[in-house]
């Protein structure tokens, strides 16, 4: 996500040329971590589609030298999340667990039963991020199920980065403990 | 602890293809093809908002070849966005392209030189590649705006159909003989008798009583009677007999 900036230039110069290259570029960061907040893959993808359109508008309105300096992964999430967060308050629907969206295979796994493990421990942690709290598992999903850095996370969200990194964290200890519960 | 990061990163997804399309469709960033009804039969037009980007005489792999030309994809929809629709019915009506937006981004300067010449040739009437090699000012590179009017991006729109040999046979289109034969019988042009006349080295006429000399499907041209038209085979012949070209369809420089 991070090198994400590299689209700003082209951006900047023709934004209907380069807005397809970016949207392919970007693409699955934004639905993956879309798919991790929202827990619904038709949710995710309406939610990645209304953050292009938002974006594509905003970017329309700027003036080329802001889009040169943007911070774009930032920049973009802050919209994904505004997207998510008034989806969840016009819906109030809860979430559904992820449990069967988890994949069939994973590319590297050696044997069926290193697979079968792995999988396993795929639909752990994806349930045990169902228990932390709504920030903690926000920047969780953003830290290290998107990848962006703790300073694009706190650009999205408007917290202070200190504060992001005691969530995240605190985040992993706690999915650790859950994963470790379901073991015994 | 790095086995729970690594397992998060292994929870992310691909978008699903749905996910571009609807946002570039929406945003009208992308480009859209539609069918249309064209002088001889269905036309794709594909288009996005610098105008219309590409023609092809059906629908069939028109996506797959549009991604393999312009290297970015194309969607199909019922309708070209806003008024374009419109514009480009009335333009296949007409034979004339008019203000019609189109997008050459992809051309050289020379390639749209020859286009915006070829867009010229009135519905109708036909030129030789090296009338349109004279209107971009350089009479001698006929191969290279043959090869410019062979790569148009937007046939029929940019009537290339109207552009024969110089020697005045009809000759050949991208989209085969038959088309071309077809879109200029559409506007009027009888293909068969233009190119008896090139099989008798006739590719120019002239008036006797006027002794002003035209391309034979220029409009001037149609309205020489019979019993005045002299007919001839090139420039010189014309200008030996005392003829002048016409200013209006120049088929030489005087």
């Amino acid at each position: 996500m991070t090198r994400l900036n590299g689209h700003r230039r082209a951006l900047a110069t023709d934004l209907d040329a380069a807005f397809p290259t970016f949207v392919h570029a970007s693409q699955d960061g934004l639905y993956g971590g879309l798919l991790r907040l929202t827990r619904d893959p038709q949710l995710a993808a309406d939610a990645a589609q209304d953050t292009y359109i938002r974006a594509y508008r905003a970017l329309s309105d700027y003036q080329p030298e802001r889009i040169r300096t943007l911070e774009v992964a930032g920049w973009l999430w802050t919209i994904a999340l505004n997207v998510v967060r008034n989806e969840a308050r016009r819906t109030r629907r809860k979430p559904v667990l992820l449990l069967d969206q988890l994949p069939e295979t994973t590319a590297d796994t050696p044997g069926p039963e290193d697979h079968a493990l792995e999988r396993a421990s795929l639909v752990q942690v994806a349930a045990a991020l169902d228990h932390l709290s709504e920030t903690g598992r926000q920047s969780v999903v953003l830290r290290h199920v998107v990848g962006l850095s703790y300073r694009e996370i706190a650009e999205a969200t408007g917290r202070p980065i200190n504060t992001i990194k005691s969530d995240v964290r605190r985040g992993l200890r706690s999915l650790a403990e859950h994963m470790g519960d379901s073991h015994d | 602890m790095t086995d729970l990061t690594e397992l998060l990163a292994d929870l992310a997804r691909p978008a699903p293809a749905t996910v571009a399309p609807a946002v570039l469709v929406e945003t009208g960033v992308a480009d859209v093809f539609a069918t249309f009804d064209g002088p001889s039969g269905s036309l794709t037009v594909a288009a996005n908002p610098r105008g219309v980007s590409a023609v092809a005489p059906t629908t069939h792999e028109f996506a797959a070849e549009f991604a393999d030309r312009f290297q970015r994809p194309a969607y199909p929809t019922d309708r070209l966005p806003g008024r374009l629709h419109g514009r480009v019915e009335r333009a296949l009506d007409s034979g004339r392209i008019g203000t019609l937006p189109i997008d050459l981004r992809t051309q050289t300067d020379f390639q749209r030189a020859v286009l915006s010449a070829v867009a010229s040739i009135p519905p109708g009437e036909v030129r030789p590649y090296g009338w349109v090699a004279r209107q971009v000012g350089k009479p001698r590179a006929v191969r290279a705006v043959g090869s410019a009017v062979g790569q148009n991006p937007i046939p029929v729109l940019v009537p290339c159909h109207r552009v024969v040999r110089s020697d005045g046979h009809v000759g050949a289109y991208r989209f085969g003989p038959t088309m071309k034969h077809q879109l200029l019988q559409a506007e009027g042009v009888d293909w068969a008798v233009l190119d008896e006349h090139a099989d008798r080295r006739q590719s120019l006429l002239g008036s006797a009583t006027t002794h002003i000399v035209c391309f034979p499907t220029c409009s001037h041209a149609r309205r020489i009677s019979e019993r005045h038209q002299r007919w001839f085979a090139n420039p010189h012949q014309a200008s030996e007999a005392g003829f002048r070209p016409c200013r209006r369809c120049e088929p030489f420089d005087q």
